[in-house]
Order: C-alpha cells, then sequence, then structure tokens
C-alpha cells in the first residue's frame, strides 16, 4: 500500500481509482432525471399542442375560423358537424357538479372534523379509517357499478320500493331517481368524498394544539372550539381538496357511462328566456288524452302564446287572460325570464336526463368522421383548460398557505 | 342569581354534532359496503347460471353473441397487458423523477416540478384516451412500420403508453416521499465513505426506502387496471387472448363500459355479467392496495 502524499495535489484527485469515470456517471444522471421529467412535462405540452392544432386553434388561427367559437358552447348536439356544439354538455356538466358539490362537501368535512377530532381508539373508528382508504383505491367504475345497481335499479323503480312505504312517495323517489341528474351528482359526490376526508384531515392536523387549548380554557365546547377555530385556521387546505375533487369530478366518464350518462342529449334540463314551453291542462293517460275530457279548468294565462283545444283549434292568447279551458288543452307560450328562473329550482332538473362534457367528448371521439373529433378536439380543450385552471388554483393556494402561515 | 354552568342546552347540541359527525363518517363504510353488496349479489345471480369454473377458465368471452360464452381470462389478458406496457413506462421514468427530485434536484426545483408534475394525473382520461388514439397510434404506425409490425388503430400499446404517463406522478410522488423518509444521517454515512449522489441513491437510499417504492409501483398499477376510458377509447373493444400488445384487446373496465354503454335490460345474463367483470376488477384493485398497503407497513425500516 503506498501512502498518500496530501502534499502532492495529484495523489489526492487521484485516490481512489476510478473516481473521475464515478464522478462523471454522477453528474450524467442530472441528464437522465431532467431528460425523464422532460418527457413527463412535455406530454402535458404535447397533449394541449395538439388537441389545439385538431380544432384548429393552432398555429395562429384567427379566433372564428376555429370549432372553438361561441356557437360552439351555444348549440346542441347535431348529426351535422357544422352546427353542433356543447351547450347541453356544459349545463349539465354545471348541474351535475352543483349536485355533487352540495353532497359531497358538507359530508367529506364532516367526516375529516370527525376522524380528526373526534373519534375515540376503536374498531370502528379503524373500520372507517380503512374504508376511506380502500375508497380512494376503488375503481371510479365500480362508484357507477354500485350507482347503477342501487339509484338506477332499485331507488329509480317505484315497483321495487318495500311495500311499506306510501305509493306518492315511491312515484315521487323513483322520478328523481334512475338515470338522472340526481344520480350523477350522488355517483360523484361518493367518488371525490376520500379526496375531501384527506384534505380535510390534513389541514385540521396542521392546526396547532395551542389554539384548541385557548379556546377550550375560555369555557368553549368541543363542538365550538372546532367551529370558531378550528376549521378557520383549516378552510384554505380544506377549500384545496375541495377543488381537485371537483376538478376530478368534472372530467370522470366511466362511472356516468354506467349509470346510463345519455350521448346525444339535444335539449336542456332548463329552461331558457325564449324558449317554447308547452303545458298541457288537467291529469292525462300514458297515451297522452284527458283522463277526464268532460272537465275544465280556470287557467289565468302567463305570457303571450297560442292555446291548442283537444279537437286540435288553435287560438292566440294574450298574457292576462283568464280562460275555462277543457282539459287535454295545450297551452304553448315563450318562457319569460320569471320561468327560466323559475325553472331552476332543483325540484325541476334533478330527475331529468343529462349528459356531461366528458361523455359528450366521448361521444365525438369514437366516430369517424374528421368534423367531429375536431369537435371532440374542442370539447377536449375546454375540459383541459378547465381541470387545468382548477388544479393550477389548488397548487397555488397549497403555496400560498405553506408560506403565509408560520406557526 | 342562579346561572346554570352546566349548559344541558349546550350538551345536547354538542350530542346532536357529534352524531352527525359519526353519521358522516360511517358513510365511508356504507358506500364500501355498498360496493361489495351490489357487485356481490348481482353476481350471484350471474354465477347461479354460469359455473364458477368456466368463469374461470373458459378462454372466450362473448356474452352478446347467440351461443354466450363466459370466461373472464380474455378480459384479464387484455387488462394485464396494458398494465404491463403502463408499467414498463411508468416505473423507469417515475423512478429516476423520484430519485433526481429526491437526491439530486434543490428544493426550489423539487417545489416547482412536482404539484405541475402532478397535473398529469389530473387530466381527465377522456382526453388521454382521444391523445392515445389520434396522436400516439399513428406516430407509432410511423415508426413500426420500417420495423415490420402493422399496428391496427386499435392496439393495447398505445393505450398503455399514455396509460403509463398518467401514472407516472403516483408512482413519482409516493416513491419520492419515501426516499425523502430515508434519514440524513445514512446518507451521510455513505457520503463519508467517499461514496457519489449516485452510488448513495441506488445503494443505500433506495433499499432502504424499497418498501415504499414497490407499494407506489403497485398502487400505480392498480390505478391502470381500474382506468376505464383510455382502453375504451384507443384499445379496442374485441375481447380475445391477448399476447402482443400490438394487438387490439377489451380490458375488465372496457367490456363493462361498452355494455353500459348499450340500453341493458335488468335481470338478463349480460346485465349480471358486468357485475362478474365488477367483481374481478374490485377482487383486483383490492388486493393490489391491500398489498402495498401491507408492504408499506410491514417492511416500514424504523429508523
Amino acid at each position: 500500500m503506498t501512502a498518500i502524499d496530501a502534499g502532492r495535489e495529484r495523489d489526492i484527485t487521484a485516490h481512489p481509482p476510478g473516481l473521475d469515470a464515478r464522478r462523471f456517471k454522477d453528474r450524467s444522471f442530472i441528464i437522465w432525471g431532467v431528460l425523464a421529467t422532460v418527457i413527463g412535462l412535455g406530454t402535458l405540452l404535447t397533449l394541449v399542442l395538439e388537441l389545439m392544432h385538431d380544432a384548429h386553434l393552432w398555429p395562429f388561427a384567427p379566433w372564428g375560423q376555429s370549432v372553438l367559437s361561441p356557437r360552439f358552447f351555444l348549440s346542441f348536439p347535431s348529426s351535422d358537424p357544422a352546427e353542433a356544439g356543447i351547450l347541453s354538455a356544459w349545463v349539465g356538466s354545471i348541474l351535475v357538479i352543483v349536485t355533487t358539490a352540495v353532497i359531497s362537501i358538507p359530508i367529506g368535512i364532516l367526516a375529516g372534523v370527525y376522524l380528526e377530532e373526534y373519534a375515540p381508539k376503536n374498531p370502528v373508528t379503524s373500520a372507517i379509517e380503512i374504508a376511506v382508504n380502500n375508497l380512494a383505491g376503488v375503481p371510479s367504475i365500480l362508484f357507477g357499478l354500485m350507482a347503477l345497481g342501487i339509484f338506477v335499479q332499485v331507488l329509480g323503480n317505484a315497483g321495487r320500493y318495500p311495500d311499506f312505504l306510501p305509493e306518492g312517495f315511491r312515484n315521487a323517489s323513483a322520478d328523481l331517481f334512475g338515470q338522472s341528474i340526481l344520480t350523477a351528482g350522488i355517483t360523484l359526490g361518493l367518488l371525490i368524498l376520500p379526496v375531501i376526508i384527506v384534505a380535510t384531515r390534513e389541514a385540521v392536523r396542521g392546526v396547532p394544539q395551542e389554539i384548541r387549548h385557548a379556546a377550550l380554557a375560555v369555557g368553549a365546547t368541543k363542538w365550538q372550539t372546532t367551529q370558531h377555530h378550528v376549521l378557520p385556521y383549516a378552510l384554505p387546505g380544506v377549500v384545496t381538496g375541495v377543488i381537485i375533487g371537483i376538478s376530478r369530478a368534472l372530467g370522470e366518464t366511466a362511472p356516468l357511462i354506467m349509470i346510463g350518462g345519455l350521448t346525444f342529449v339535444a335539449f336542456l334540463p332548463i329552461t331558457r328566456p325564449g324558449d317554447a314551453t308547452f303545458e298541457t291542462i288537467g291529469v292525462l293517460d300514458e297515451y297522452g288524452a284527458p283522463l277526464n275530457s268532460a272537465a275544465t279548468e280556470r287557467v289565468r294565462i302567463e305570457s303571450d302564446g297560442i292555446v291548442v283545444l283537444p279537437d286540435f283549434t288553435e287560438r292566440p292568447v294574450q298574457a292576462g287572460q283568464v280562460l275555462d279551458l277543457p282539459h287535454g288543452t295545450t297551452i304553448q307560450t315563450t318562457a319569460s325570464w320569471g320561468d327560466a328562473i323559475a325553472s331552476w329550482s332543483p325540484s325541476n332538473w334533478l330527475g331529468q336526463e343529462f349528459t356531461v362534457m366528458p361523455i359528450q367528448m366521448f361521444n365525438w371521439t369514437s366516430r369517424p368522421q374528421a368534423e367531429f373529433l375536431e369537435l371532440a378536439a374542442a370539447a377536449g380543450i375546454v375540459l383541459l383548460a378547465i381541470t387545468l385552471l382548477m388544479n393550477g388554483a389548488a397548487i397555488y393556494l397549497r403555496y400560498r398557505l405553506r408560506k403565509s402561515i408560520k406557526w | 342569581m342562579e346561572r346554570d354552568f352546566t349548559k344541558s342546552r349546550l350538551r345536547v347540541g354538542e350530542r346532536i354534532m357529534e352524531g352527525l359527525l359519526f353519521v358522516a363518517a360511517a358513510l365511508a363504510v356504507a358506500i364500501v359496503l355498498g360496493i361489495v353488496y351490489v357487485v356481490v349479489s348481482e353476481s350471484a345471480k350471474f354465477f347461479a347460471h354460469v359455473s364458477v369454473f368456466e368463469f374461470l377458465t373458459s378462454t372466450t368471452w362473448t356474452p352478446l353473441f347467440d351461443n354466450p360464452q363466459y370466461g373472464i381470462a380474455p378480459l384479464l389478458s387484455g387488462t394485464f397487458m396494458a398494465t404491463l406496457v403502463a408499467l414498463a413506462v411508468a416505473v423507469p421514468l417515475g423512478l429516476l423523477v423520484a430519485i433526481y427530485l429526491s437526491e439530486f434536484a434543490g428544493a426550489r426545483t423539487r417545489e416547482m416540478i412536482k404539484p405541475t408534475l402532478e397535473l398529469l394525473a389530473a387530466v381527465p382520461t377522456v382526453v388521454y384516451g382521444y391523445f392515445a388514439l389520434l396522436f400516439v397510434t399513428p406516430l407509432l404506425q410511423q415508426w413500426l412500420r420500417p420495423l415490420g409490425i402493422e399496428l391496427p388503430s386499435f392496439n393495447l400499446l398505445s393505450a398503455g403508453m399514455v396509460m403509463g404517463l398518467m401514472i407516472i406522478p403516483y408512482i413519482a410522488s409516493l416513491s419520492e416521499d419515501a426516499m425523502r423518509a430515508v434519514p440524513r444521517s445514512m446518507r451521510e454515512g455513505s457520503f463519508a465513505m467517499g461514496a457519489t449522489r449516485l452510488e448513495t441513491a441506488f445503494r443505500v437510499v433506495v433499499p432502504a426506502a424499497i418498501s415504499g417504492v414497490v407499494g407506489a409501483v403497485i398502487l400505480g398499477m392498480s390505478r391502470a387496471i381500474g382506468e376505464t376510458m383510455i382502453v375504451v377509447v384507443a384499445g379496442g373493444q374485441m375481447p380475445q387472448m391477448v399476447t402482443s400488445p400490438t394487438q387490439q384487446g377489451a380490458t375488465v373496465t372496457a367490456f363493462m363500459a361498452q355494455v353500459a354503454l348499450g340500453d341493458l335490460p335488468y335481470g338478463t345474463l349480460e346485465y349480471n355479467s358486468i357485475f362478474a367483470a365488477g367483481l374481478a376488477l374490485l377482487v383486483l384493485t383490492l388486493g393490489f392496495n391491500f398489498i402495498a398497503f401491507w408492504l408499506q407497513r410491514r417492511f416500514r425500516e424504523a429508523y
């Protein structure tokens, strides 16, 4: 063994043998690491550019020539690609997401708070924790399968309810379930529940113990402490989780296909001002004929339109008229702003059939004609823009949170 | 004046609130039970007509034919082929990213790259399906033609590759967490012996974090098994025994979506068959999740 002479520089750098090669390997690994990262991020960029290219947004297409025009957002789907748009899809997506949010946000937050603040250490609690962890790993299509089995086939069918329930309730409930917006909203709500629960737990866990102690010390009860002191501090973290969950629900396709989301919807679950509305007077049988054709009803006409009598004679009517009309008469009017706003009531749209943006995009993607693929690309850009924006907002919020709060 | 310090009125409110919180949390258990109940009870109706033996051993899956055959094997072969391709893409890339971020990159770079990479998992899968069908497949067709391989326009190769890109963030992020949990003293010991960062990464950090890394890979795998839209759009919907990724084939999820897209009459054998497929999917994903969870628990080194 030769001694190393610290005075001679070459001896140290040359020791141990092969150091240069090892250092070269070490440095060159950075290239591999960066390359792998670039492949990942490059995919995202390629995806965006490919969609923009297919929708004629890139390179340098002037606004208006592209598929992604205002008309695209204001038209129903159609068999003519030049006429087709995503109106029913985005309205459906909004209604489904509102339902999802109303269901999943309160339940998710309450469950997260329970597990973090209240839950005793016992088998029930560990069962709940195991369930939450497993739910996060269940494929989304299985949520759709459960919804198909329970909400569509059983709850959507008045005949399959237990007999002791009153018939009126059975029918009303079956109208709401089935292949409806309510079913879709519940399904997606259950799907994103673990996301919100986990985010809430992390946010609540991050609130320091001193804050709870201070509140309890001045006589606040446990729930008062949680409600007024823990939750406000945990809010930004909770909101981050909610945004990520909702953005996931917006992009989900598979569970909604399972419950029978429609791929072609040319109507809206709500009414727009100016839409034609039809209202038939009296109780009708299944063929649309009045049960009691002799009966009449006194009706006040709300806005100008046409009345079609049971013998198919038409007569124009004006707003404010009060008429005695036989059962089976149809009043055709155009919806006013008041009618439109009244149609936003959940009881009006919860039970209706629906489509959503990912299903619409899927439908166009599975058609062979190039024009429909352009529409699919345009729908994809809208979807991608929404999800990337929402996730970007969540990332920014998390970043701000980490910077601003120093306990 | 007598004041009521026991606050019995408040206590009732407290009780109600606590009950409400418990019900919300217990809902998670109810959902799991609901999924298991629906899938198992509807599958039971299926297995009343089709023997479990046929289901597990037959190699033909043609439930919509006149003479239906119910062997789950073709669907499983499609699922595993797509998952294998996905893992072939995601494991090397995900681990490279994880090692780079945990051992080489500075804190600022890591803070920037990690969330950006997680956007890959946020892209709606139907958009990925479009990308696989209309970008990756034509590209692969062009590349493979000189090699004498004709890639059909529906194939599991491009579907699997895009699925792999989708699960990179799961694998990278979870393995990076596991690697960063390895204590600094172990790295310093390695550096003190003269090892480079790369040698430390591969001989000290990765072996120490191996249970977390394997857990991350299995979770990514279970994500790929349950993925639906990419394979429905780009993988084809013909159930067949798949032996090569360049073939088209239906996965378990693709079959379920395909049947649901048609109007299926309640109570028929076809209707029940999607629940049997769902049962297979549930067993697979829960099984893998359990293994990942167990690995992370069992082999977590206590430092």
